[in-house]
């Protein structure tokens, strides 16, 4: 058994996470579970609040039945874990964890013996001139609309950008569409119809998830939706909300009336979190990004810490419940408590055998790597500090930045809100085109608490807390 | 990979880029001086960077007047000497009294400081309500230095560096010094094999990490490290202009013309020997001094937090001068969390000490002797007065 003195923590109740959790408590240990949603089941399972009344197969569509198992698993749990949910991970520091409470605003310090980190992932922004516009969303956003909250970003919305997820919200869109009057406009997809073709002998390792992408494609198309490839986009136009897209197919432009846009360029991995617990990262070419090291059990740099799912590395939902068993079974392993070898070889073995459809995915949905050199100067690339390309550019240039703890110190690119979250890629590849440079060689933006804004107000309470505490041990 | 050596003959070697270093090798510069500065990250990207960003002579010690005075200056011309404002304005440093007997040290030190001119005005009761409505309950007076004031650290001090670079200085980032000695006439500085610089002058400004310089010449100093906590919030409407500080210390903050306020107060966390970071208790404890401070605050966000590392000795004085056991290295280190409004000054007098070997500002009070066992010094001063 796990010494008792200190519970292991699962930050994250997504696929991997609670496949973690799961697997702990069938070895009879009881973790705490943190999840930053008000209920568990992740981004792409997200449940919507209570109260909501719709079934899983229109939520989840093909993927009702891994929602609603994982689902499930999770109301199972709650007798055997300290679930935490709405509970935001804003910190890590000398073996304790900083937790936000987001309805009663509260902050609460929690030591962890052995940590399981599945953080998920955010949408891979890359601006186009207009992406401020009121309208615009991220293509997770515009999935979050329809799953959690039961409504969609327009009522005539373009879709655009790259990824799976792009034609997954497509078809959900469009399916929604038919009961509220919803329609997509288009979907401008920046890969080449040559690049899915190229990507097919990669993608046939997974028939069923191959099968189900050509069937939102399929019905796409037979729903007279419009769905272009090797599109580049121009810009997003609109006077005081977003009315139209302009998109180019190399030859000449053409633009699509709309109200509202969701775009994205696959996903990027939530990484602060390991970045604060110390973890040592490394590029990791197949994902174009730094990443937390870990093992093929999901064992970090960091004793005791583990990481699972996308916030390692995006791998996806189904990847992401065997990671997450995978790192449970490490954790286990590693405190002394046996576990079923076999069964930890198999997970390793379905990891490994999920990457040639992984790299044929990245095949037919290539990150657009031209996308930095056509970005026009006047292009903001960071949101909250209002930072444009052509300022990042001369900063390069003008002030010899060529790293991007340097840019950021000297343009404030990822100095707002966000703290890089959304901005951090793009400025990479912009001052990596920049600087002539290759984009793994200017580094990452070093990961500062908090990692989401936190309520100056809550600290004092945590701070009254604690010296009311002083005081009374005096 | 067959490498080979890079050596460079200068007038003056200078190790360390911060903005004393940086100021050093612009002021050596315009005096037509050849400099090369190793530095072993990006110019300023320690304490010089990453620090509060408060430009004030109020509260220090009188000692340091003189040079506080002398940097006001250089500050005075930033844009025409380093080609940016760095966001400096002389938007009015405030220290603020919570009780009488902080008003009556306030006024103390009006009154010591007066020969230097700061201009400070002693502000109390209704005016300061009147004139900062925003100021939290405690506050019942205060200082006003109004041409003291603010600016961004990162900005300003790599800005010293480049400024440098185009005067003609060889600045020499991510190049770290691997071994110093010296002959009796030259220094030689190596950075691994790949950079030996040879110059009769060496300039020590390595801050927090200065210490171990000093002592390979037998003037082993008790410097530490020391590290800021650090916060900043959301931008909020703009309402403050004075940059603040608390009579005895503790919280200070700012709001840059973006709306963000910075704050600092109590200390961080060392992560190891370069890298720190604000601790959760001290940033707690800076909220809690915040909200009392500022009560709009009260709905705010911090968004980042950060620290740094900086040199502090005993008396919270710099060692700033020659070496007491070998002609031609110069130090100038340890500024105790308060070096970047005199940095720019400092820079002028090592430049100074460089050339001439003395400088017009006085500096007595940071001569590094004072850490030496007294025989030394005695010996010193008994042979300097032969």
């Amino acid at each position: 058994m796990i010494a008792p003195t200190l519970q292991p923590v699962i930050v994250g109740a997504g696929p991997a996470g609670i496949r973690a959790a799961q697997t702990l408590v069938a070895h009879g240990v009881r973790p705490v579970v943190m999840d930053e949603s008000a209920r568990g089941g992740g981004q792409i399972y997200r449940r919507p609040p209570a109260h909501f009344a719709r079934s899983a197969q229109t939520l989840y569509g093909t993927e009702a039945h891994r929602a609603t198992a994982l689902h499930s698993t999770l109301d199972g749990l709650y007798a055997h874990i300290d679930y935490q949910p709405n509970s935001l991970v804003w910190n890590a520091q000398g073996g304790q964890l900083d937790v936000l409470h987001g309805p009663t605003q509260t902050t609460r310090t929690v030591p962890y013996g052995q940590l399981i980190v599945a953080s998920g992932a955010t949408d891979r922004v890359l601006p186009v001139p207009g992406w401020t516009l009121p309208g615009v969303y991220t293509l997770g956003g515009a999935q979050v609309a329809l799953k959690f909250q039961g409504c969609t970003i327009g009522r005539n919305v373009v879709l655009m950008g790259t990824g799976p997820l792009l034609y997954l919200v497509a078809y959900q869109y469009a399916k929604a569409g038919a009961q509220a009057g919803v329609k997509v406009a288009a979907v401008l997809d920046t890969a080449r119809f040559a690049d899915q073709l190229a990507a097919l002998p990669g993608m046939l390792t997974q028939p069923s998830v191959l099968a189900k992408g050509l069937y939102y494609v399929g019905w796409l198309r037979a729903h007279g939706v419009a769905v272009h490839t090797g599109v580049r986009p121009v810009r997003v136009e609109g006077e005081t909300r977003v009315n139209a897209v302009v998109w180019s197919d190399g030859r000449s432009e053409h633009s699509v009336p709309c109200d509202a846009v969701g775009f994205g360029y696959a996903l990027r991995s939530e990484t602060q979190l390991a970045d604060l617990l110390g973890c040592r990262f490394a590029w990791a070419p197949m994902h174009r990004a730094q990443l937390p090291e870990r093992d093929s059990a999901g064992r970090t740099s960091v004793p005791g810490v583990y990481l699972a799912g996308d916030g390692a590395g995006i791998m996806g939902a189904d990847a992401a419940e065997w990671a997450g068993e995978r790192a449970a079974l490490a954790l286990l392993a590693d405190h002394g408590v046996k576990v079923d070898a076999a069964r930890a070889a198999e997970l390793e073995s379905k990891l490994t055998k999920l990457m040639p459809f992984r790299q044929g995915l990245e095949r037919a949905f290539p990150f657009p790597t031209d996308w930095a050199v056509n970005a026009p100067d006047a292009l903001v690339v960071c949101r909250c500090e209002n930072i444009t390309a052509g300022e990042l550019r001369a900063c390069a240039r003008d002030a010899g930045a060529d790293e991007m703890n340097r840019l950021k110190a000297l343009t404030r690119v990822g100095m707002g809100r966000c703290q890089g979250r959304m901005c951090g890629v793009a400025a990479a590849e912009i001052l990596a085109q920049a600087t002539g440079k290759p984009v793994e060689l200017v580094g990452r933006l070093r990961g500062q608490a908090p990692i989401k804004p936190i309520p100056i107000h809550l600290q004092a309470q945590a701070a009254g807390a604690a010296s009311a505490t002083a005081e009374h041990t005096a | 990979m067959t490498t080979s050596t890079r050596v460079i003959d200068t007038d003056v070697a200078i190790v360390g880029g911060g903005i004393m270093g940086a100021s050093a090798a612009l002021a050596l510069r315009r005096k037509g001086v050849s400099v090369v500065l190793l530095e072993r990250d990006l110019c300023g990207s320690r304490s010089s960077g990453v620090n509060y960003g408060g430009v004030r002579r109020q509260g220090r010690p009188v000692s340091q007047l003189p040079l506080a005075q002398r940097a006001h200056q250089v500050w005075a011309n930033l844009p025409a000497l380093i080609g940016t404002d760095g966001e400096y304005q002389r938007s009015g440093h405030f220290k603020i009294g919570r009780s009488e007997a902080d008003m009556a040290s306030l006024e103390k030190y009006a009154e010591v400081s007066r020969d230097f001119d700061l201009g400070i005005q002693l502000i109390s009761g209704a005016t300061l309500r009147e004139r900062c409505p925003w100021l939290g309950g405690r506050a019942m007076g205060g200082s006003l230095c109004p041409d003291d004031g603010q600016a961004n650290p990162r900005l300003v001090s790599p800005a010293f560096a480049l400024a440098a670079r185009r005067a003609g200085a060889q600045i020499l980032e991510r190049t770290p010094m691997t071994s110093v000695e010296h002959d009796g006439k030259l220094f030689t500085v190596r950075s691994g094999t790949a950079v030996t610089v040879r110059a009769p002058v060496l300039i020590n400004c390595a801050g927090a990490w200065a210490g171990a310089l000093a002592a390979q010449f037998g003037e082993a100093v008790p410097i530490h490290s020391g590290h800021p906590a650090m916060a900043v919030t959301e931008p909020l409407p703009f309402f403050m202009h004075w940059s603040l500080g608390v009579e005895g210390g503790g919280i200070y903050c700012r709001q840059v013309a973006r709306g963000n306020l910075v704050l600092g107060g109590g200390a961080g966390v060392a992560l190891d020997a370069d890298r720190a970071r604000s601790e959760r208790s001290a940033i707690a404890t800076l909220a809690v001094q915040a909200v009392e401070l500022l009560p709009q605050l009260k709905n705010a966000h911090f968004i980042r937090t950060w620290s740094g590392t900086e040199g502090y000795l005993p008396d919270r004085q710099p060692v700033l001068g020659k070496s007491h056991t070998t002609p031609g290295l110069i130090h100038g280190f340890g500024f105790a969390g308060a070096g970047f409004q005199i940095g720019p000054g400092v820079g002028e007098v090592l430049a100074e000490l460089a050339l001439d070997g003395r400088s017009t500002t006085p500096i007595a009070a940071f001569a590094i002797e004072r850490f030496l066992p007294t025989t030394v010094a005695e010996v010193a001063s008994t042979a300097a007065a032969h």
